[in-house]
């Protein structure tokens, strides 16, 4: 790189500092890893990994256990991925595939608003509008469904299925813009490829989101993410007790809602530690779950490339 | 494609435009820096400051419970003595005494007296001082009960620990000649959040069943045996108004702001008693005999024959030997003020006032802060 010797001061200058933000990121991360772990030096020492997998949570008596809130983070986490998932791609695909040019810029504002609204509006919406609609599909819910494990416990309204529902809400918008963007970069020169072979509509469609796939894989995990750490509505809807069930209809508690129900109350030196303990588990979790969708990503990426020559959908549509 | 080259040739002709916009931005954006850094290096972080002007600003953190009654007397006093700022934060009790003690407020408020252990670790001695009462309701929605319903000590927490769980329970019908209790499951709903209004109510508890003590224990976050979670006050007053056949527990303000009933409870001297500023005082009042010197007292389950049980003092916290003389000064006439002159102010806001004898008590007390 015979150029870069020739590199000007103003070169330098951004490369510095691009690069000093660059890491500023890094210690960020690495510091807040840090500080999590030494806050709760004093938890980790009395409850070792017994902390992960212990169901009691008593500040009373000096027992913490977080599986309760693991279990919940991940379960309503994963609930709203199923219901809003299908509905946010479908929006990105709608918007980006078949709506009318007159049509998109509103959706696509729609969608964006749906994001900026705070989490504590969704709340309260979620208390005065969603609670009663999903108690009064508690209590006409039939006698049979109620037997199963997952439609077990009294009609209250709040609990898991509330707040997964508000999560659901919550995480569309993000995943259904990443989509949407993901999508609109499949190049055209693809999909008139595929009708010139012959495709229907829903064919090219499915060799876009093929082409897509790890975008929206990517959008996906953006949303657990955001899933994951939403505080303020979850907590006002989840009904806040830490239990371990499948059932829907229970109330259940996330690793958020406890940090934000109990840190400002809590006094003792244990308890505080084990607050913050729960802080580092969300983190640790976090972290896994980004990792994992980046290997998976990172596999499908050189999958794609050793068969980029002969995408399967688009065969499979010339027939 | 065409559409999607046409945006982006449009877009291209805006990008000069876009460059400007941001460099005016991050202009803006490092004057507020500046002048944001220039107005915070006038207040260092420590509990408040003096100036030359003679201008006194105190900083004090603590319980959420009391901060309407508190953020009023800190306006009103303001007004009589406008060189006196007090600032106060209500992060919650716990925060409070946190605060206070790594010395980063001048005062700290709690609805729950500091414990021995916070005490011993606290880097001089601490003055607890009541400055309001405040009492905490069952209330309850029961759809086509009217009138008051009554409740004792020991039925509440056999319903908190979910043995009683039917609202036609025997021990309840007993509770409740002549009113017909609907066959209909009871719905617990407590805070979620670490409250001083929990803990109020888990101490009155304690006190009457010795197994919810043993079993449940009592502090501002617990271990609930049974029922829902509801984030502040206001969330379990909601979602008891919205779901027939819940009972939850709240200060008496949100239960009349939100149209709830509420319903008395059986004292120690036997008679049915419902919070009233009145009731609530009577408590504190029938306390006051066995009031210990420091004022860490729970008035819960008085004595009294109009005493209501389920009442609570709220404190501030101050250092008996502060630094910083001039806030001390400051500050204790703020809190003789506060004890005689603002309490007229606490029954409107939902507060009950203290009785004469613990406001003697503690006018005596408040000579214990070294101002030399």
């Amino acid at each position: 790189m015979p150029k870069a010797r020739n590199a000007r001061l103003d070169e330098l200058v951004f490369r510095a500092g691009t690069g000093a933000f660059g890491v500023l990121l890094i210690v960020i991360v690495v510091a807040i890893g840090f500080e999590l772990f030494s806050q709760s030096r004093l938890s980790i020492a009395r409850f070792g990994w017994r902390f992960w997998t212990n169901d009691t949570w008593d500040p009373v008596m000096g027992e913490f256990g977080a599986r309760p809130f693991i279990w919940g983070t991940l379960y309503s986490s994963v609930l709203a991925l199923l219901i809003a998932g299908p509905i946010a791609i479908g929006i990105a695909i709608y918007i980006s595939e078949l709506s009318p040019d007159w049509l998109r810029r509103p959706l696509v504002f729609l969608t964006e608003l749906l994001a900026a609204v705070p989490s504590i509006v969704y709340g309260l919406w979620g208390i005065f509008v969603m609670v009663p609609l999903v108690r009064t599909l508690e209590v006409h819910t039939p006698d049979w469904l109620r037997g199963l494990p997952l439609f077990s416990g009294p009609p209250l309204g709040v609990g898991m299925l509330s707040a997964a529902l508000i999560l659901a809400v919550m995480v569309i918008p993000f995943i259904s813009s990443v989509a949407r963007e993901v999508l609109r970069s499949v190049p055209q020169a693809q999909r008139e490829g595929a009708y010139a072979l012959g495709a229907t509509r829903w064919e090219a469609i499915r060799m876009a989101l093929f082409y897509a796939r790890t975008g929206i894989i990517g959008a996906i995990m953006l949303g657990f993410g955001r899933a994951l750490g939403e505080t303020m509505a979850v907590t006002m809807l989840i009904g806040n007790n830490p239990q371990v069930t499948w059932s829907l209809y229970a109330p259940q508690y996330t690793m958020a809602a406890v940090l934000a129900n109990e840190f400002a109350e809590a006094t003792g030196e244990l308890y505080l530690n084990a607050l913050v303990e729960i802080g580092l588990v969300l983190f640790v979790i976090t972290l896994l779950i980004n990792l994992t969708s980046r290997s998976l990503i990172w596999s499908l990426n050189r999958q794609r490339r050793s068969k980029a020559a002969r995408p399967a959908v688009v065969a499979e549509a010339a027939q | 494609m065409k559409t999607n080259q046409a945006s982006v040739d449009g877009n291209s002709g805006r990008v000069e435009a876009h460059v400007m916009n941001w460099r005016a931005g991050c202009v803006a954006l490092a004057c507020v820096v500046m002048v944001t850094a220039c107005s915070g290096s006038e207040q260092p972080g420590s509990g408040g400051t003096t100036d030359t002007s003679g201008a006194i600003q105190i900083n004090g953190a603590g319980a959420t419970f009391p901060n309407p009654i508190y953020s009023r007397w800190m306006s009103e006093y303001n007004k009589l003595h406008p060189n006196v700022r007090i600032n106060y934060q209500s992060q919650g009790s716990g925060a409070g005494i946190r605060q206070l003690l790594n010395k980063t407020v001048f005062f700290g408020a709690s609805d729950q007296p500091m414990k021995e252990e916070q005490l011993k670790s606290a880097p001089g001695p601490i003055l607890h001082l009541p400055t309001v009462i405040g009492a905490v309701v069952p209330i309850y929605n029961l759809p086509g009960v009217s009138g008051d319903l009554k409740f004792s000590g020991p039925v509440l927490a056999d319903i908190v620990m979910g043995k009683i769980t039917r609202w036609n329970d025997p021990a309840l019908l007993k509770l409740n000649p002549g009113v017909t209790l609907p066959d209909m499951p009871i719905t617990f709903v407590h805070r979620s959040d670490g409250s001083g209004t929990t803990f109020v109510w888990a101490d009155y508890l304690g006190k009457v069943s010795p197994e919810f003590k043993s079993k449940v224990g009592v502090d501002a976050s617990l271990n609930w045996p049974a029922g829902v979670g509801a984030k502040g006050n206001e969330g379990v007053a909601g979602l008891v108004k919205q779901t027939p056949g819940a009972l939850g527990y709240t200060e008496p303000a949100y239960a009349n702001r939100n149209q709830i009933a509420f319903g008395s409870v059986q004292n120690s001297a036997g008679t049915f008693v419902k919070a009233t500023p009145e009731s609530v005082t009577a408590a504190a009042s029938g306390a006051a005999a066995q009031m210990p010197e420091d004022f860490r007292v729970s008035i819960t389950n008085a004595a009294g024959e109009q005493a209501y049980p389920i009442s609570s003092f709220t404190w501030m916290l101050f250092y008996e030997n502060p630094q910083d003389k001039a806030q001390a000064r400051a500050m204790t006439d703020f809190m003789r003020w506060a004890l005689n002159d603002g309490q007229k102010y606490a029954v409107e806001l939902g507060y009950s006032p203290l009785p004469r004898n613990v406001v003697d008590m503690e006018m005596k007390a408040l000579e214990r802060i070294k101002l030399q």
